[in-house]
Protein backbone atom coordinates (compact mmCIF):
# COMPACT_ATOMS: atom_id res chain seq x y z
CA UNK A 1 0.00 0.00 0.00
CA UNK A 2 2.69 2.65 0.65
CA UNK A 3 3.93 2.40 -2.52
CA UNK A 4 0.71 3.30 -4.28
CA UNK A 5 1.19 6.73 -4.74
CA UNK A 6 4.56 6.74 -5.12
CA UNK A 7 3.75 4.12 -8.33
CA UNK A 8 0.98 6.53 -9.93
CA UNK A 9 3.68 9.44 -9.79
CA UNK A 10 6.44 7.56 -11.52
CA UNK A 11 4.39 6.42 -14.22
CA UNK A 12 3.87 9.59 -15.07
CA UNK A 13 7.65 10.78 -13.91
CA UNK A 14 8.10 12.87 -10.93
CA UNK A 15 5.63 15.53 -9.67
CA UNK A 16 7.99 18.86 -10.14
CA UNK A 17 5.75 20.72 -7.27
CA UNK A 18 7.84 24.16 -8.59
CA UNK A 19 6.42 23.65 -11.88
CA UNK A 20 3.53 23.04 -10.81
CA UNK A 21 3.13 25.93 -8.75
CA UNK A 22 4.42 28.28 -11.48
CA UNK A 23 1.54 27.33 -13.89
CA UNK A 24 -1.01 27.33 -11.30
CA UNK A 25 0.27 31.29 -10.64
CA UNK A 26 0.20 31.88 -14.31
CA UNK A 27 -3.00 30.53 -14.87
CA UNK A 28 -4.73 32.64 -12.31
CA UNK A 29 -2.82 35.96 -13.39
CA UNK A 30 -3.56 35.59 -16.35
CA UNK A 31 -7.50 35.49 -15.09
CA UNK A 32 -7.30 38.04 -13.27
CA UNK A 33 -5.82 40.52 -15.93
CA UNK A 34 -8.54 38.65 -18.23
CA UNK A 35 -11.53 39.89 -15.62
CA UNK A 36 -10.26 42.95 -15.06
CA UNK A 37 -9.68 44.04 -18.20
CA UNK A 38 -13.81 42.97 -19.01
CA UNK A 39 -14.36 44.47 -16.19
CA UNK A 40 -13.36 48.02 -16.81
CA UNK A 41 -15.50 49.39 -19.94
CA UNK A 42 -18.41 48.51 -17.32
CA UNK A 43 -16.70 50.93 -14.87
CA UNK A 44 -15.86 53.46 -17.23
CA UNK A 45 -19.50 53.40 -18.66
CA UNK A 46 -19.98 55.30 -15.13
CA UNK A 47 -17.65 57.99 -15.75
CA UNK A 48 -18.86 61.36 -17.39
CA UNK A 49 -20.23 60.61 -20.91
CA UNK A 50 -18.65 62.62 -23.90
CA UNK A 51 -21.38 65.01 -24.21
CA UNK A 52 -21.45 65.93 -20.54
CA UNK A 53 -17.38 66.30 -20.85
CA UNK A 54 -17.75 68.81 -23.49
CA UNK A 55 -16.83 71.68 -21.99
CA UNK A 56 -19.45 74.82 -21.38
CA UNK A 57 -18.40 78.03 -21.28
CA UNK A 58 -20.59 81.09 -20.41
CA UNK A 59 -20.63 85.06 -20.73
CA UNK A 60 -21.29 87.13 -18.25
CA UNK A 61 -21.96 91.05 -18.27
CA UNK A 62 -20.72 92.60 -15.59
CA UNK A 63 -22.37 96.04 -16.17
CA UNK A 64 -25.13 95.51 -14.15
CA UNK A 65 -23.84 94.73 -10.98
CA UNK A 66 -23.22 97.43 -8.24
CA UNK A 67 -20.28 97.47 -5.71
CA UNK A 68 -20.90 95.31 -2.61
CA UNK A 69 -23.53 92.95 -4.79
CA UNK A 70 -23.16 89.67 -5.84
CA UNK A 71 -24.50 87.70 -8.55
CA UNK A 72 -25.34 83.57 -9.40
CA UNK A 73 -24.91 82.67 -12.64
CA UNK A 74 -25.09 78.85 -13.92
CA UNK A 75 -22.14 77.07 -15.00
CA UNK A 76 -21.70 73.37 -15.64
CA UNK A 77 -24.89 72.98 -13.50
CA UNK A 78 -23.11 74.66 -10.52
CA UNK A 79 -23.51 78.35 -9.27
CA UNK A 80 -20.98 80.72 -10.07
CA UNK A 81 -20.67 83.53 -7.58
CA UNK A 82 -19.21 87.08 -9.06
CA UNK A 83 -18.60 89.62 -6.19
CA UNK A 84 -18.13 92.91 -6.92
CA UNK A 85 -16.13 93.84 -3.69
CA UNK A 86 -16.28 96.85 -1.97
CA UNK A 87 -12.35 98.84 -0.99
CA UNK A 88 -13.52 97.32 2.71
CA UNK A 89 -13.95 93.80 2.11
CA UNK A 90 -11.00 93.85 -0.09
CA UNK A 91 -8.47 95.76 2.57
CA UNK A 92 -9.90 93.59 4.74
CA UNK A 93 -8.70 90.02 2.44
CA UNK A 94 -5.50 91.49 2.16
CA UNK A 95 -5.06 92.10 5.57
CA UNK A 96 -5.09 88.74 6.95
CA UNK A 97 -1.46 86.84 7.84
CA UNK A 98 -0.85 83.48 5.63
CA UNK A 99 -0.43 81.61 8.90
CA UNK A 100 -4.41 82.39 9.85
CA UNK A 101 -5.24 80.67 6.89
CA UNK A 102 -6.76 76.70 7.00
CA UNK A 103 -6.10 76.84 3.05
CA UNK A 104 -3.61 79.56 2.78
CA UNK A 105 -3.61 81.43 -0.39
CA UNK A 106 -2.82 85.52 -1.18
CA UNK A 107 -5.98 87.39 -1.88
CA UNK A 108 -4.38 88.67 -5.24
CA UNK A 109 -3.91 85.36 -6.72
CA UNK A 110 -8.08 84.62 -6.60
CA UNK A 111 -8.50 88.07 -8.68
CA UNK A 112 -7.28 89.20 -11.79
CA UNK A 113 -4.69 91.75 -12.07
CA UNK A 114 -5.81 95.45 -11.65
CA UNK A 115 -9.43 93.75 -11.47
CA UNK A 116 -9.13 93.29 -7.71
CA UNK A 117 -12.87 94.17 -6.66
CA UNK A 118 -14.21 91.32 -9.27
CA UNK A 119 -14.04 87.83 -7.31
CA UNK A 120 -15.47 85.06 -8.97
CA UNK A 121 -15.54 81.85 -7.66
CA UNK A 122 -17.54 78.49 -7.66
CA UNK A 123 -20.33 78.66 -5.25
CA UNK A 124 -20.15 75.70 -3.83
CA UNK A 125 -18.98 74.30 -0.41
CA UNK A 126 -15.77 72.47 -0.29
CA UNK A 127 -16.86 70.28 2.65
CA UNK A 128 -19.53 68.58 1.30
CA UNK A 129 -20.95 70.63 -1.80
CA UNK A 130 -23.75 72.96 -0.32
CA UNK A 131 -24.53 76.40 -1.69
CA UNK A 132 -23.20 79.16 0.67
CA UNK A 133 -25.58 81.83 1.86
CA UNK A 134 -24.15 85.63 1.18
CA UNK A 135 -25.45 86.23 -1.77
CA UNK A 136 -28.95 88.23 -1.22
CA UNK A 137 -28.49 91.34 0.99
CA UNK A 138 -30.39 89.64 3.64
CA UNK A 139 -28.46 86.54 3.81
CA UNK A 140 -25.61 85.47 6.63
CA UNK A 141 -22.53 86.00 5.72
CA UNK A 142 -20.49 84.30 8.26
CA UNK A 143 -17.97 85.44 10.38
CA UNK A 144 -15.80 87.10 7.70
CA UNK A 145 -17.75 88.58 6.22
CA UNK A 146 -17.96 86.71 3.02
CA UNK A 147 -20.11 83.22 2.49
CA UNK A 148 -21.74 80.96 5.50
CA UNK A 149 -22.21 77.37 4.42
CA UNK A 150 -25.41 76.61 6.65
CA UNK A 151 -25.25 72.96 5.86
CA UNK A 152 -22.33 72.36 8.58
CA UNK A 153 -21.09 75.68 9.66
CA UNK A 154 -18.25 76.58 7.49
CA UNK A 155 -17.32 80.39 7.25
CA UNK A 156 -15.54 81.80 4.13
CA UNK A 157 -13.74 85.59 3.80
CA UNK A 158 -14.33 88.05 1.91
CA UNK A 159 -11.93 86.22 -0.58
CA UNK A 160 -13.70 83.24 -0.56
CA UNK A 161 -11.21 81.54 1.30
CA UNK A 162 -12.16 78.90 4.65
CA UNK A 163 -11.50 80.35 7.66
CA UNK A 164 -13.82 78.06 10.17
CA UNK A 165 -16.08 74.62 10.31
CA UNK A 166 -15.40 71.29 8.52
CA UNK A 167 -14.28 73.20 4.78
CA UNK A 168 -10.68 71.95 4.08
CA UNK A 169 -10.45 74.25 1.17
CA UNK A 170 -10.89 77.68 -0.24
CA UNK A 171 -13.93 78.09 -2.68
CA UNK A 172 -12.71 77.54 -5.80
CA UNK A 173 -11.70 80.46 -9.02
CA UNK A 174 -13.36 78.72 -11.65
CA UNK A 175 -11.42 79.64 -15.01
CA UNK A 176 -12.32 82.47 -16.79
CA UNK A 177 -11.13 85.93 -18.63
CA UNK A 178 -11.94 89.39 -19.11
CA UNK A 179 -13.07 90.01 -22.32
CA UNK A 180 -13.68 93.59 -21.59
CA UNK A 181 -14.39 95.66 -18.60
CA UNK A 182 -17.87 94.34 -18.06
CA UNK A 183 -17.60 91.33 -19.96
CA UNK A 184 -16.04 88.28 -18.58
CA UNK A 185 -15.95 84.62 -20.18
CA UNK A 186 -16.45 81.48 -18.02
CA UNK A 187 -15.05 78.34 -18.87
CA UNK B 1 -34.23 14.91 10.22
CA UNK B 2 -36.94 12.22 9.41
CA UNK B 3 -38.48 12.43 5.95
CA UNK B 4 -42.68 12.77 6.71
CA UNK B 5 -44.63 11.04 5.12
CA UNK B 6 -47.15 13.00 2.78
CA UNK B 7 -50.51 11.40 1.83
CA UNK B 8 -51.41 13.78 -1.23
CA UNK B 9 -49.95 12.05 -3.99
CA UNK B 10 -48.87 15.27 -5.71
CA UNK B 11 -47.02 16.16 -3.00
CA UNK B 12 -44.89 12.83 -2.45
CA UNK B 13 -44.00 13.05 -6.65
CA UNK B 14 -42.98 16.36 -6.21
CA UNK B 15 -40.92 16.19 -2.92
CA UNK B 16 -39.30 12.89 -3.81
CA UNK B 17 -37.83 14.90 -7.04
CA UNK B 18 -37.78 18.39 -5.56
CA UNK B 19 -37.67 18.06 -1.89
CA UNK B 20 -39.09 21.42 -1.36
CA UNK B 21 -42.07 19.80 1.35
CA UNK B 22 -39.59 18.48 3.30
CA UNK B 23 -37.27 21.53 3.58
CA UNK B 24 -40.39 23.12 4.77
CA UNK B 25 -41.84 20.89 7.19
CA UNK B 26 -37.97 20.19 8.67
CA UNK B 27 -37.16 24.53 8.81
CA UNK B 28 -40.32 25.14 10.11
CA UNK B 29 -42.33 21.82 11.28
CA UNK B 30 -39.31 20.08 13.23
CA UNK B 31 -37.46 23.38 13.60
CA UNK B 32 -36.93 23.11 17.32
CA UNK B 33 -37.41 27.22 18.98
CA UNK B 34 -36.83 27.28 22.42
CA UNK B 35 -39.97 27.77 24.14
CA UNK B 36 -39.16 30.50 26.31
CA UNK B 37 -38.82 32.99 23.16
CA UNK B 38 -40.52 36.57 23.85
CA UNK B 39 -42.09 39.26 21.77
CA UNK B 40 -38.87 41.15 20.99
CA UNK B 41 -38.31 37.84 18.62
CA UNK B 42 -40.88 38.62 16.79
CA UNK B 43 -39.01 41.66 14.80
CA UNK B 44 -36.88 39.04 12.65
CA UNK B 45 -39.76 37.88 10.43
CA UNK B 46 -41.60 41.27 10.77
CA UNK B 47 -38.55 42.47 9.10
CA UNK B 48 -38.75 39.89 6.20
CA UNK B 49 -41.95 41.02 5.66
CA UNK B 50 -41.74 44.17 5.36
CA UNK B 51 -39.10 43.53 2.72
CA UNK B 52 -42.07 41.99 0.68
CA UNK B 53 -44.01 44.51 1.27
CA UNK B 54 -41.28 47.32 0.15
CA UNK B 55 -40.46 45.13 -3.17
CA UNK B 56 -44.22 44.73 -4.20
CA UNK B 57 -44.88 48.52 -3.53
CA UNK B 58 -41.63 49.24 -5.28
CA UNK B 59 -42.48 47.68 -8.54
CA UNK B 60 -45.69 49.02 -8.84
CA UNK B 61 -44.68 52.89 -8.30
CA UNK B 62 -41.73 51.76 -10.59
CA UNK B 63 -44.43 51.47 -13.99
CA UNK B 64 -45.14 55.13 -13.10
CA UNK B 65 -42.08 56.47 -12.25
CA UNK B 66 -39.77 58.05 -15.00
CA UNK B 67 -36.27 58.38 -13.74
CA UNK B 68 -35.36 61.73 -15.51
CA UNK B 69 -34.28 64.91 -13.85
CA UNK B 70 -37.24 66.68 -16.01
CA UNK B 71 -39.82 64.81 -15.16
CA UNK B 72 -39.37 62.73 -12.21
CA UNK B 73 -41.05 65.01 -9.87
CA UNK B 74 -43.66 65.57 -11.93
CA UNK B 75 -44.29 61.52 -12.31
CA UNK B 76 -44.26 61.13 -8.63
CA UNK B 77 -46.97 63.74 -8.55
CA UNK B 78 -49.22 61.82 -11.06
CA UNK B 79 -48.62 58.80 -9.30
CA UNK B 80 -49.90 61.10 -6.26
CA UNK B 81 -53.26 62.50 -8.02
CA UNK B 82 -53.77 60.47 -10.88
CA UNK B 83 -52.87 56.67 -10.85
CA UNK B 84 -56.12 54.64 -9.36
CA UNK B 85 -54.47 54.20 -5.72
CA UNK B 86 -51.23 55.69 -6.41
CA UNK B 87 -51.61 57.98 -3.20
CA UNK B 88 -51.66 54.84 -1.25
CA UNK B 89 -49.28 52.58 -3.00
CA UNK B 90 -46.32 55.60 -2.19
CA UNK B 91 -47.44 56.21 1.51
CA UNK B 92 -46.60 52.51 1.44
CA UNK B 93 -43.33 52.47 0.15
CA UNK B 94 -42.48 55.97 1.62
CA UNK B 95 -43.29 55.00 5.27
CA UNK B 96 -42.63 51.41 4.67
CA UNK B 97 -38.91 52.53 4.83
CA UNK B 98 -39.18 54.45 8.16
CA UNK B 99 -41.21 51.26 9.47
CA UNK B 100 -38.42 48.47 8.11
CA UNK B 101 -35.74 50.63 10.12
CA UNK B 102 -37.58 51.06 13.14
CA UNK B 103 -38.25 46.93 12.80
CA UNK B 104 -34.77 46.49 12.21
CA UNK B 105 -33.15 48.72 14.74
CA UNK B 106 -35.49 46.92 17.13
CA UNK B 107 -34.34 43.83 15.98
CA UNK B 108 -30.26 44.45 16.54
CA UNK B 109 -30.84 45.97 20.10
CA UNK B 110 -32.64 42.72 20.60
CA UNK B 111 -29.31 41.42 19.65
CA UNK B 112 -27.43 43.46 22.12
CA UNK B 113 -29.36 42.74 24.79
CA UNK B 114 -29.47 39.00 24.74
CA UNK B 115 -26.14 38.54 23.38
CA UNK B 116 -27.47 37.11 19.65
CA UNK B 117 -24.31 38.07 18.22
CA UNK B 118 -21.87 35.81 20.54
CA UNK B 119 -20.25 32.66 19.35
CA UNK B 120 -21.81 30.51 17.74
CA UNK B 121 -23.93 33.38 15.95
CA UNK B 122 -21.05 35.88 15.02
CA UNK B 123 -21.48 35.36 11.09
CA UNK B 124 -25.08 35.38 11.60
CA UNK B 125 -24.63 38.82 12.88
CA UNK B 126 -22.20 40.06 10.96
CA UNK B 127 -24.38 39.14 8.24
CA UNK B 128 -27.33 41.17 9.52
CA UNK B 129 -25.00 44.35 9.49
CA UNK B 130 -24.51 43.75 6.06
CA UNK B 131 -28.39 43.79 5.53
CA UNK B 132 -28.20 46.85 7.59
CA UNK B 133 -25.91 48.91 5.11
CA UNK B 134 -27.81 47.41 1.79
CA UNK B 135 -30.64 49.02 3.36
CA UNK B 136 -28.92 52.02 4.03
CA UNK B 137 -27.81 52.27 0.37
CA UNK B 138 -31.42 51.12 -0.99
CA UNK B 139 -33.06 53.66 0.87
CA UNK B 140 -30.31 56.46 0.53
CA UNK B 141 -30.75 55.75 -3.09
CA UNK B 142 -34.53 55.59 -2.73
CA UNK B 143 -35.20 59.11 -1.34
CA UNK B 144 -33.43 60.72 -4.41
CA UNK B 145 -35.83 59.87 -7.03
CA UNK B 146 -38.61 61.88 -6.50
CA UNK B 147 -36.35 64.28 -6.85
CA UNK B 148 -37.34 67.25 -4.56
CA UNK B 149 -35.07 70.16 -2.88
CA UNK B 150 -34.40 67.12 0.01
CA UNK B 151 -33.44 64.08 -2.82
CA UNK B 152 -31.00 66.40 -4.66
CA UNK B 153 -28.74 68.04 -1.85
CA UNK B 154 -29.39 64.80 0.23
CA UNK B 155 -27.37 63.11 -2.41
CA UNK B 156 -25.12 65.82 -2.72
CA UNK B 157 -23.74 65.77 0.50
CA UNK B 158 -23.85 62.04 0.81
CA UNK B 159 -21.90 61.39 -2.28
CA UNK B 160 -19.50 64.04 -1.52
CA UNK B 161 -18.57 62.33 1.59
CA UNK B 162 -16.38 60.34 -1.09
CA UNK B 163 -14.49 63.67 -1.91
CA UNK B 164 -12.93 63.29 1.72
CA UNK B 165 -10.82 60.63 0.51
CA UNK B 166 -6.72 61.68 -0.09
CA UNK B 167 -6.13 61.67 -4.03
CA UNK B 168 -8.64 59.21 -5.86
CA UNK B 169 -11.60 60.93 -3.62
CA UNK B 170 -12.49 63.83 -6.51
CA UNK B 171 -12.40 60.79 -9.40
CA UNK B 172 -14.69 58.23 -6.96
CA UNK B 173 -17.34 61.55 -6.57
CA UNK B 174 -17.22 62.55 -10.41
CA UNK B 175 -17.36 58.59 -11.10
CA UNK B 176 -20.29 58.12 -8.94
CA UNK B 177 -21.94 61.25 -10.46
CA UNK B 178 -21.51 60.89 -13.71
CA UNK B 179 -20.89 64.26 -14.61
CA UNK B 180 -19.61 67.34 -12.17
CA UNK B 181 -22.66 67.28 -9.73
CA UNK B 182 -25.59 65.39 -8.85
CA UNK B 183 -27.47 65.57 -12.41
CA UNK B 184 -29.55 63.43 -14.54
CA UNK B 185 -26.99 60.51 -14.76
CA UNK B 186 -26.99 60.34 -11.15
CA UNK B 187 -30.52 59.92 -10.81
CA UNK B 188 -30.33 56.94 -13.51
CA UNK B 189 -28.23 54.94 -11.78
CA UNK B 190 -29.66 55.60 -8.57
CA UNK B 191 -33.06 54.45 -10.01
CA UNK B 192 -31.17 51.15 -11.54
CA UNK B 193 -29.16 50.40 -7.69
CA UNK B 194 -32.36 51.28 -6.23
CA UNK B 195 -34.34 48.36 -8.15
CA UNK B 196 -31.26 46.02 -7.76
CA UNK B 197 -30.44 46.21 -3.78
CA UNK B 198 -33.41 45.14 -2.34
CA UNK B 199 -33.02 41.62 -3.96
CA UNK B 200 -29.54 41.74 -3.29
CA UNK B 201 -30.98 42.07 0.66
CA UNK B 202 -33.09 39.59 -0.05
CA UNK B 203 -30.06 37.15 -0.77
CA UNK B 204 -28.42 37.95 1.82
CA UNK B 205 -31.84 37.29 4.50
CA UNK B 206 -31.59 34.18 2.99
CA UNK B 207 -27.57 33.66 4.21
CA UNK B 208 -28.71 35.32 7.62
CA UNK B 209 -32.02 32.43 7.96
CA UNK B 210 -29.42 29.44 7.08
CA UNK B 211 -27.01 30.77 9.75
CA UNK B 212 -29.95 31.56 12.11
CA UNK B 213 -30.86 27.29 11.23
CA UNK B 214 -27.68 26.20 12.15
CA UNK B 215 -27.67 26.71 15.73
CA UNK B 216 -31.03 27.90 16.28
CA UNK B 217 -32.45 31.16 18.18
CA UNK B 218 -30.74 32.59 20.77
CA UNK B 219 -33.74 33.07 23.91
CA UNK B 220 -33.51 35.27 26.49
CA UNK B 221 -32.52 33.57 29.05
CA UNK B 222 -29.01 33.15 26.98
CA UNK B 223 -28.40 29.56 27.43
CA UNK B 224 -27.94 26.51 24.84
CA UNK B 225 -30.59 24.29 24.44
CA UNK B 226 -30.41 21.29 26.65
CA UNK B 227 -32.73 18.85 26.36
CA UNK B 228 -35.87 18.26 24.46
CA UNK B 229 -38.31 19.93 26.74
CA UNK B 230 -36.66 23.50 25.99
CA UNK B 231 -38.12 23.86 22.62
CA UNK B 232 -41.52 23.18 21.41
CA UNK B 233 -41.65 23.09 17.07
CA UNK B 234 -41.71 26.01 15.43
CA UNK B 235 -45.17 25.85 13.84
CA UNK B 236 -47.81 26.33 14.82
CA UNK B 237 -46.63 27.81 18.03
CA UNK B 238 -44.59 30.83 16.79
CA UNK B 239 -45.91 30.84 13.20
CA UNK B 240 -49.38 32.43 15.02
CA UNK B 241 -46.95 34.31 17.78
CA UNK B 242 -45.81 35.84 14.60
CA UNK B 243 -49.28 36.47 12.89
CA UNK B 244 -50.66 38.01 16.22
CA UNK B 245 -46.94 40.65 16.24
CA UNK B 246 -47.74 41.45 12.69
CA UNK B 247 -51.22 42.18 13.03
CA UNK B 248 -50.35 44.38 15.77
CA UNK B 249 -47.75 46.01 13.16
CA UNK B 250 -49.96 46.08 10.50
CA UNK B 251 -52.59 48.29 12.44
CA UNK B 252 -50.06 50.92 13.41
CA UNK B 253 -48.38 51.05 10.03
CA UNK B 254 -51.67 51.47 8.39
CA UNK B 255 -52.77 54.06 10.57
CA UNK B 256 -49.22 56.31 10.23
CA UNK B 257 -50.26 55.79 6.40
CA UNK B 258 -54.01 57.26 6.90
CA UNK B 259 -53.69 59.91 8.96
CA UNK B 260 -49.99 61.18 9.35
CA UNK B 261 -47.95 59.81 6.14
CA UNK B 262 -45.66 62.72 6.08
CA UNK B 263 -44.99 62.89 9.52
CA UNK B 264 -41.29 60.59 8.96
CA UNK B 265 -40.77 63.14 5.78
CA UNK B 266 -39.65 66.74 5.05
CA UNK B 267 -41.83 69.62 3.73
CA UNK B 268 -38.83 70.52 1.56
CA UNK B 269 -39.48 67.04 -0.27
CA UNK B 270 -42.14 68.27 -2.22
CA UNK B 271 -39.73 71.44 -3.83
CA UNK B 272 -38.49 70.22 -6.50
CA UNK B 273 -34.93 70.07 -6.99
CA UNK B 274 -32.76 73.61 -7.63
CA UNK B 275 -29.24 73.11 -7.50
CA UNK B 276 -28.98 76.71 -7.28
CA UNK B 277 -30.18 76.89 -3.76
CA UNK B 278 -29.56 74.77 -0.71
CA UNK B 279 -32.56 74.83 1.78
CA UNK B 280 -31.46 76.35 5.24
CA UNK B 281 -31.62 73.44 7.37
CA UNK B 282 -30.68 70.31 5.35
CA UNK B 283 -31.70 67.07 7.40
CA UNK B 284 -31.32 63.22 6.30
CA UNK B 285 -34.33 61.28 7.09
CA UNK B 286 -34.49 60.29 10.42
CA UNK B 287 -32.97 56.85 10.58
CA UNK B 288 -29.86 58.57 9.66
CA UNK B 289 -29.24 60.90 12.25
CA UNK B 290 -27.38 59.29 14.61
CA UNK B 291 -24.81 58.51 12.12
CA UNK B 292 -25.15 61.73 10.62
CA UNK B 293 -24.12 63.20 13.91
CA UNK B 294 -21.06 61.75 14.33
CA UNK B 295 -20.41 63.02 10.84
CA UNK B 296 -21.03 66.57 12.36
CA UNK B 297 -19.41 65.65 15.67
CA UNK B 298 -15.51 65.81 14.07
CA UNK B 299 -14.77 69.46 13.26
CA UNK B 300 -12.54 67.78 10.25
CA UNK B 301 -13.71 66.59 6.87
CA UNK B 302 -11.84 63.43 6.37
CA UNK B 303 -11.92 62.08 10.04
CA UNK B 304 -15.73 63.15 10.39
CA UNK B 305 -16.35 60.50 7.20
CA UNK B 306 -14.35 57.73 8.79
CA UNK B 307 -15.49 58.13 12.05
CA UNK B 308 -18.85 57.72 10.52
CA UNK B 309 -18.24 54.73 8.60
CA UNK B 310 -16.12 53.46 11.79
CA UNK B 311 -19.77 53.47 13.48
CA UNK B 312 -20.74 51.33 11.60
CA UNK B 313 -17.66 49.03 11.06
CA UNK B 314 -17.20 48.70 14.65
CA UNK B 315 -20.16 46.86 14.54
CA UNK B 316 -18.92 43.78 12.65
CA UNK B 317 -16.61 43.13 14.87
CA UNK B 318 -18.59 43.32 18.29
CA UNK B 319 -18.71 39.41 18.85
CA UNK B 320 -14.76 39.77 19.54
CA UNK B 321 -15.06 43.09 21.51
CA UNK B 322 -17.21 41.55 23.75
CA UNK B 323 -15.56 39.03 25.88
CA UNK B 324 -18.04 37.71 28.31
CA UNK B 325 -19.04 33.88 28.07
CA UNK B 326 -22.68 35.66 29.25
CA UNK B 327 -25.60 36.13 26.45
CA UNK B 328 -28.13 37.96 28.22
CA UNK B 329 -27.65 40.92 29.53
CA UNK B 330 -30.33 39.76 32.53
CA UNK B 331 -27.63 37.53 33.98
CA UNK B 332 -25.04 40.29 33.70
CA UNK B 333 -25.71 43.02 35.90
CA UNK B 334 -23.35 45.54 34.99
CA UNK B 335 -23.93 44.76 31.34
CA UNK B 336 -26.86 45.52 31.67
CA UNK B 337 -26.68 49.31 33.15
CA UNK B 338 -24.44 49.85 29.89
CA UNK B 339 -26.86 48.96 27.98
CA UNK B 340 -28.97 50.94 28.20
CA UNK B 341 -27.04 53.99 28.62
CA UNK B 342 -25.76 52.88 25.18
CA UNK B 343 -29.41 52.89 23.77
CA UNK B 344 -29.66 56.16 25.47
CA UNK B 345 -26.71 57.57 23.74
CA UNK B 346 -27.95 56.70 19.92
CA UNK B 347 -31.04 58.04 21.03
CA UNK B 348 -29.18 61.43 21.91
CA UNK B 349 -27.00 61.32 18.61
CA UNK B 350 -30.04 60.98 16.79
CA UNK B 351 -31.33 64.17 18.15
CA UNK B 352 -27.95 65.95 18.05
CA UNK B 353 -28.36 64.94 14.20
CA UNK B 354 -31.67 66.78 13.45
CA UNK B 355 -30.45 69.93 15.23
CA UNK B 356 -28.40 72.61 13.45
CA UNK B 357 -23.95 72.28 13.67
CA UNK B 358 -24.44 75.00 16.17
CA UNK B 359 -23.83 75.48 20.42
CA UNK B 360 -24.41 73.36 22.38
CA UNK B 361 -25.40 70.74 20.13
CA UNK B 362 -21.47 70.31 18.82
CA UNK B 363 -20.55 69.82 21.89
CA UNK B 364 -23.04 67.43 22.96
CA UNK B 365 -22.57 65.43 19.69
CA UNK B 366 -18.91 65.25 20.12
CA UNK B 367 -19.32 63.65 24.14
CA UNK B 368 -22.02 60.96 22.53
CA UNK B 369 -19.83 60.63 19.75
CA UNK B 370 -16.76 59.49 22.42
CA UNK B 371 -19.25 57.61 24.25
CA UNK B 372 -20.56 55.48 21.57
CA UNK B 373 -16.98 54.61 20.61
CA UNK B 374 -16.05 54.07 24.61
CA UNK B 375 -19.11 51.60 24.78
CA UNK B 376 -17.44 49.14 22.16
CA UNK B 377 -14.10 49.85 22.63
CA UNK B 378 -13.25 50.43 26.29
CA UNK B 379 -16.66 49.47 28.18
CA UNK B 380 -17.09 45.94 26.56
CA UNK B 381 -13.87 44.45 26.67
CA UNK B 382 -13.28 45.57 29.88
CA UNK B 383 -16.43 43.89 31.30
CA UNK B 384 -15.28 40.78 29.86
CA UNK B 385 -12.89 40.45 32.35
CA UNK B 386 -14.40 42.27 35.37
CA UNK B 387 -18.20 41.71 35.56
CA UNK B 388 -19.47 38.54 37.61
CA UNK B 389 -22.10 37.32 36.20
CA UNK B 390 -25.41 36.04 38.34
CA UNK B 391 -25.66 32.25 38.37
CA UNK B 392 -27.16 31.76 35.38
CA UNK B 393 -30.33 28.25 35.07
CA UNK B 394 -29.61 25.14 34.45
CA UNK B 395 -31.71 24.88 31.27
CA UNK B 396 -34.52 26.98 29.88
CA UNK B 397 -37.45 24.89 31.70
CA UNK B 398 -35.33 24.63 35.00
CA UNK B 399 -34.24 21.00 36.33
CA UNK B 400 -30.65 19.55 35.86
CA UNK B 401 -29.97 19.63 31.94
CA UNK B 402 -29.86 15.82 30.93
CA UNK B 403 -33.40 14.65 32.59
CA UNK B 404 -37.06 15.19 30.76
CA UNK B 405 -39.72 16.34 32.28
CA UNK B 406 -41.03 13.07 33.01
CA UNK B 407 -37.99 11.76 34.55
CA UNK B 408 -37.74 14.88 36.69
CA UNK B 409 -40.58 14.25 38.87
CA UNK B 410 -39.39 10.80 39.08
CA UNK B 411 -36.02 12.07 40.65
CA UNK B 412 -37.81 14.35 42.85
C1 LIG C 1 -33.98 42.73 6.21
C2 LIG C 1 -33.56 42.64 7.41
C3 LIG C 1 -33.60 41.41 8.30
C4 LIG C 1 -34.39 40.30 8.23
C5 LIG C 1 -35.47 40.03 7.22
C6 LIG C 1 -34.02 39.44 9.32
C7 LIG C 1 -34.63 38.23 9.59
C8 LIG C 1 -34.39 37.49 10.71
C9 LIG C 1 -35.24 36.44 11.20
C10 LIG C 1 -36.53 35.97 10.55
C11 LIG C 1 -34.68 35.98 12.32
C12 LIG C 1 -35.27 34.94 13.22
C13 LIG C 1 -36.32 35.51 14.17
C14 LIG C 1 -35.74 36.36 15.24
O1 LIG C 1 -34.84 35.90 15.95
O2 LIG C 1 -36.19 37.50 15.42
C15 LIG C 1 -33.43 36.69 12.53
C16 LIG C 1 -32.54 36.48 13.56
C17 LIG C 1 -31.41 37.25 13.83
N1 LIG C 1 -31.06 38.42 13.20
FE1 LIG C 1 -32.01 39.20 11.61
N2 LIG C 1 -32.99 40.02 10.00
C18 LIG C 1 -32.70 41.21 9.41
C19 LIG C 1 -31.75 42.11 9.80
C20 LIG C 1 -30.84 41.91 10.83
C21 LIG C 1 -29.87 42.85 11.25
C22 LIG C 1 -29.67 44.23 10.62
C23 LIG C 1 -29.18 42.27 12.29
C24 LIG C 1 -28.04 42.81 13.11
C25 LIG C 1 -27.02 43.40 12.68
C26 LIG C 1 -29.72 40.99 12.52
C27 LIG C 1 -29.27 40.09 13.48
C28 LIG C 1 -29.91 38.91 13.79
C29 LIG C 1 -29.47 38.00 14.82
C30 LIG C 1 -28.24 38.17 15.69
C31 LIG C 1 -30.42 36.96 14.83
C32 LIG C 1 -30.43 35.78 15.75
C33 LIG C 1 -31.27 36.24 16.87
C34 LIG C 1 -31.60 35.24 17.87
O3 LIG C 1 -31.95 34.13 17.52
O4 LIG C 1 -31.51 35.65 19.02
N3 LIG C 1 -30.74 40.79 11.62
N4 LIG C 1 -33.29 37.62 11.55
S1 LIG D 1 -21.33 71.38 3.01
FE1 LIG D 1 -20.76 73.33 3.65
S2 LIG D 1 -20.23 73.03 5.67
FE2 LIG D 1 -20.75 71.03 5.05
Amino acid sequence: MPDTAHETNDSHGDVDEGRRDFLYMATGAMGAVGAAAAVWPFIDSMNPAADTLALSSIEVSLAPIEEGQSVTFKWRGKPVFVRRRTAAEIAEARAVPMDDLIDPEADDERVKDGKDEWLVLVGVCTHLGCIPLGQKAGDAKGEYGGWFCPCHGSHYDTSGRIRKGPAPLNLPVPPYEFLSDTQIKIG
Amino acid sequence: MSNPEFSNPIVKWVDYRLPIFSMMHHELHEYPTPKNLNYWWNFGSLAGIVLGIMIVSGIVLAMNYTAHIDYAFDSVERIMRDVNFGWLIRYIHMNGASFFFIVVYIHMFRGLYYGSYKAPREILWILGVVIMLLMMATAFMGYVLPWGQMSFWGATVITNLFSALPIIGEYIVTWLWGGFGVDNPTLNRFFSLHYLLPFAIAGVVILHLAALHQHGSNNPLGIDIKKKGDTIPFHPYYTIKDLFGLGVFLTIFVAVIAYAPNYMGHPDNYIPANPLVTPSHIVPEWYFLPFYAILRAVPDKLFGVLAMFAAIAVLFVLPWLDRSPIRSAKFRPVYFIFFWVFLADCILLGYCGAMPAEPPWVLISQLATAYYFAHFLVILPILGLYERPVDLPLSISGGSPDDDAPAAQAAE
